[in-house]
């Protein structure tokens, strides 16, 4: 494990339970996540993408093993732990977006500064900061319903950003986004890692990501089958 | 802080289900304040009218006095002398004397309290100026209510009779010579009015009295035989009635409320059904459990807070109309036995209205609390997905 190791996962295994017997999502895991890293998980529906990035992002925990990210083992988190280090260090993008249909683009992007009770002034120069990183600084009073799913994904992307996470995690950004905006979202993500050195770990079977990143996992049925640095593979 | 303002942000965002809740629960606020405060306003004047028509500012009964026992009143009665002629002569009390007598109005006879006060009082608002001594008849006076149930009117003669202090009968002519009009039934139903002294020479009661109505100098407390009755006990009954009507009345307001709350608890809970993903999406961008049990709950309760500032915007302009305008009442209310005007003029006591808000506020809050205790038991990865738990 290098010194700029964030993310450190050993022997991980998640378990859920599934009427009378139980159903192993991840089967001992063990991975490391340095800073600055722009890598996907990959696999088919089913092989623990999701799971194990909910874990990775404190909305869960190990049934075995140990996730250490950022310094602190999940598991010996607190709910309100959790949620201090979801808030000050880890942004999530979803698959469906998942914007707060009553707020507008900006609010949507303060919300997390909210959280942080950062001062108005503070925020507005962070939030249009943000917009203007994906892209978006002239949408600020529209509304979820009035943006295409691109601009959706956008919106989330300079939400998660906003705070200047260590760590984001995206889960299947481009499986609503046609083509050209599922490149766009990706060079915008691959952009920010480049200049602002955020790691961003990605759940997706979709190949116009692969093509960004730097580092593939190819999870199968909970395990991990193939751990590719594409760099290194490259060079 | 946030918590409100995501609140608010959330509520508003809903649109007209919001504002339909809204409506209902200001509804629910203006009756509220509207029946209180109509009560509050009769209480007040049934009080008002009670002191200034025959409770003045206390009385001061003879030992044997019992206003519901009219067989008392052969020995309710004492001489006015020492301390309680001093407080007399000083004008701080005014003695009562009563006694039972009959009347005959047209065809019939009618049993009632012949009752003596001093003409030239001023405790009280009845106007026993017009009591003047006559050579051929006995002057009284009468109340509406008894002159439309005895159908008698100003300067009708009739005969009354009495007994002395010695059991004998006697009977003379009596005359009309005021019908005062009074929102005060206990000093017009089967009362008749007279001279105190005409009465002490009737009766054979010279300078006696069966009770003394006190004026705002007089301190209060005992004076030798006589016993003190302070306002609190005079307007026992007023107060009573109040609360039997307040009980009575706080059902129906109670209803609309609880129809109100149960919009609110019914919103609440599809909110926390439908809006799972949006719990999720609170949990990951870093709201612990409970706050987001705030936020739900805190939408709930700002419901309460629209509600006043909506029910304010009509219930202000309306309730200041009908409080300068007043209500008027049907006679039948008179049958309450209560002093009753014609009109009430509604009051709207700064209790009245903080306790009110305070009642939807909380209340709201409380049924918005319980559905969304829930969610401090939502997993969020499910919840991010919008899977219904």
């Amino acid at each position: 494990m290098s010194d700029n190791t964030i993310i450190s996962l050993n022997n991980l295994s998640r378990r859920f339970k599934m009427g009378s017997g139980e159903f192993t999502a991840l089967h001992h895991i063990t991975l490391a996540f340095s800073e600055g890293e722009f890598a996907g998980l990959v696999g088919p529906s089913g092989s623990g993408k999701t799971t194990l990035l909910n874990i990775v992002g404190s909305l869960d925990t190990p049934s075995d093993g140990e996730a250490i990210v950022l310094g602190v083992s999940i598991a010996s988190l607190s709910h309100q732990q959790a949620a201090l280090l979801r808030n000050l260090n880890i942004g999530f993008i979803f698959q469906t977006y998942n914007l707060l249909p009553v707020y507008s683009v900006f609010e949507n992007v303060e919300f997390a500064l909210l959280l942080q009770k950062k001062s108005h002034t503070e925020r507005k120069k962070a939030v249009m900061e943000a917009l203007e990183w994906v892209g978006l600084a002239d949408k600020v009073k529209s509304k979820p319903a009035q943006l295409s799913g691109g601009e959706c994904q956008r919106v989330a992307i300079a939400r998660a950003m906003v705070k200047r996470p260590v760590l984001v995690l995206a889960d299947e950004p481009s499986a609503n986004l046609d083509a050209q905006n599922s490149r766009h979202i990706v060079q915008t993500m691959k952009r920010l890692n480049k200049e602002l050195k955020t790691t961003f770990i990605f759940a997706t079977h979709d190949e116009k990501v692969m093509e960004y990143l730097d580092r593939i996992i190819t999870l199968n049925d909970g395990k991990v089958v193939k751990d590719i640095n594409v760099v290194n593979a490259k060079n | 802080m946030i918590t409100l303002k995501l609140a608010f942000r959330n509520l508003l965002g809903a649109g007209l289900r919001t504002w339909l809740n809204v409506f209902v629960l200001s509804f629910a606020f203006v009756i509220i304040v509207f029946v209180n405060g109509l009560l509050d306003g009769w209480n007040r004047q049934a009080y008002d009218d009670t002191k200034q028509w025959t409770a003045g500012s206390g009385q001061l009964w003879h030992p044997s006095y019992d206003p519901y026992d009219p067989y008392c009143l052969q020995d309710a009665h004492a001489p006015v002398t020492g301390a309680i002629a001093t407080l007399v002569k000083a004008q701080q009390i005014t003695p009562v004397l009563i006694t039972q007598a009959s009347i005959f109005p047209g065809d019939g006879m009618q049993n009632v309290l012949l009752k003596g006060i001093d003409p030239a009082q001023r405790i009280i608002r009845l106007p026993s100026a017009a009591l003047k001594a006559a050579d051929d008849y006995i002057p009284v006076m009468i109340g509406k209510r008894m002159a439309e149930s005895a159908k008698l009117k100003r300067g009708d003669q009739l005969l009354m009779q009495w007994r002395d202090k010695n059991g004998t009968f006697d009977a003379k002519e009596i005359r009309i010579e005021e019908i005062f009009s009074a929102n005060v039934p206990s000093i017009d139903n089967g009362q008749v009015w007279i001279s105190l002294a005409e009465l002490q020479k009737l009766t054979g009661l010279e300078n006696e009295a069966t009770l003394f109505i006190a004026g705002i100098q007089y301190p209060g407390g005992d004076a030798g035989l006589w016993k003190y009755k302070d306002l609190n006990f005079l307007m026992k009954d007023i107060d009573e009635v109040m609360q039997a009507k307040k009980s009575g009345t706080s059902i129906i307001y109670l209803l609309l409320l609880t129809i109100a709350l149960l919009a609110i608890f019914d919103t609440q809970v599809l909110s926390v059904f439908r809006r799972q993903k949006e719990i999720g999406t609170y949990i990951a961008l870093g709201m612990t459990r409970w706050k987001v049990v705030g936020i739900f709950t805190a939408e709930g309760a700002a419901n309460s807070i629209l509600a006043i500032v909506l029910g304010s915007l009509y219930g202000v302009p309306l309730l200041a109309l009908l409080h300068r305008t007043g209500i008027p009442l049907p006679e039948s209310v008179d049958s309450y036995g209560l002093s009753i005007s014609e009109r009430i003029i509604p009051y709207y006591s700064m209790g009245l209205i903080l306790s009110t808000v305070l009642l939807v506020v909380i209340s709201s809050t409380i049924v918005s609390f319980f559905p969304t205790r829930r969610i401090a038991r939502i997993n969020p990865t499910e919840a991010l997905k919008g899977k219904i738990q």
